[in-house]
């Protein structure tokens, strides 16, 4: 069995660096998965290179790379799509915190002064 | 005047660093209404704005960073929900709008729920050529057809809401650009609300620059072009 070192290396590292980020807690579970399933497909993938192309000839795709480059396209561009809606959602959020926080600063400003200081001017 | 009652109506005035006149508007409303309440929203503003309003006798709203009119306006409109007023009126902070003019529009709220001052319909003058001009007609023409109602000036920020509106408002409100007045108008039409328009006589900025320029308007009639596909892709 013929294994490629690039490849390998790459999903190594790949893999290495979800179990950190994981570990020091920087990363969603859910994102974590998604990149754990892109790393482990690498490394199956240079362990054993065959697999592309038989995979290729059973969709009836030309080559392997092709392959290759098709899916990696297909799963970047919803990864990017995935992150825009979080990214919005996240912005619609933050904004309701800032008009709360504008409305709550108002009532603040409105509240008597403390109750300790308006105390301390009443002298008996 | 009219039969809404001076003492619920709310007057939101979005300033974005408007240190220069916001205290001038606030002090006309005051006068033209004496009993309503006035509340800036000071949507992050650098400036002095928000003390500025404050001197002049207005509670502000300080959001914590620059949200755009749509974000300012909703804080508006949530405050007024919370508080209860029946009324609200929204006015610029930069003295375009003629506070003598408001009386007109709470009157035009007996027969509607959402009152838009235009700046086309005969009083005052207010020109604009080129491509905000074809920008402004589509929208015109968009807008009309979808609330059945003639709109000559869909993106004026001089309006006045009953409470049906300012309810809607509240909970549903766009932040995009051109959102707080055109996608604001669809979203009226789809809950029902009635939407009409009164004549006003808009006066030049009293400090700041106008939107101009051959680039900027075909910039901006490309944004309102998306701005109502956006809206009819929403229906």
């Amino acid at each position: 069995m013929k294994t490629h070192v690039v490849p390998l290396v790459g999903g190594l590292i790949a893999v290495g660096l979800m179990v950190e980020l994981l570990r020091r807690r920087q990363l969603k579970e859910k994102y974590a998965v998604l990149w754990f399933v892109v790393g482990a497909a690498m490394l199956v993938l240079a362990i054993w290179p065959g697999l592309l192309d038989m995979t290729a000839r059973a969709l009836s795709i030309k080559s392997g790379p092709n392959l290759l480059l098709f899916v990696a396209a297909l799963v970047l561009i919803v990864v990017c799509v995935h992150l825009s809606w979080e990214v919005s959602r996240l912005e619609d959020r933050s904004r309701a915190l800032a008009e709360e926080v504008g409305l709550l600063r108002l009532e603040l400003d409105r509240r008597p002064p403390p109750a300790r200081l308006s105390s301390a001017s009443q002298r008996p | 005047m009219t039969d809404v009652p001076d003492d619920r109506v709310l007057v939101v005035i979005p300033a974005l660093n408007e240190q220069e006149t916001v205290g001038d508007v606030i002090k006309q409303v005051g006068v033209i209404l004496p009993d309503a309440h006035i509340v800036v929203v000071d949507d992050g503003s650098t400036d002095r704005t928000r003390d500025v309003a404050r001197a002049a006798g207005a509670d502000v709203i300080s959001l914590p960073f620059n949200l755009g009119v749509g974000g300012a306006l909703r804080a508006g409109f949530r405050y007024a929900v919370r508080y209860g007023y029946s009324v609200a009126v929204q006015v610029d902070g930069d003295g375009q709008h003629d506070p003598a003019e408001i009386p007109a529009l709470l009157a035009a709220l007996d027969d509607a729920d959402l009152v838009i001052g235009t700046r086309f319909a005969g009083s005052g003058d207010y020109a604009v050529r080129g491509a905000r001009k074809l920008a402004m007609r589509m929208l015109a023409h968009s807008l009309s057809r979808r609330t059945s109602a003639p709109l000559s000036d869909t993106t004026s920020g001089f309006r006045a809401f009953s409470r049906p509106t300012i309810e809607t408002f509240a909970r549903d409100y766009a932040a995009e650009y051109l959102g707080d007045t055109v996608e604001a108008i669809v979203i009226a039409a789809k809950a029902g609300l009635r939407v009409t328009q009164v004549p006003v006589a808009m006066r030049p900025r009293q400090a700041g620059e106008p939107k101009q320029g051959p680039l900027k308007s075909a910039l901006y009639l490309g944004r309102v072009i998306l701005a109502l596909a956006m809206s009819r892709l929403r229906r």
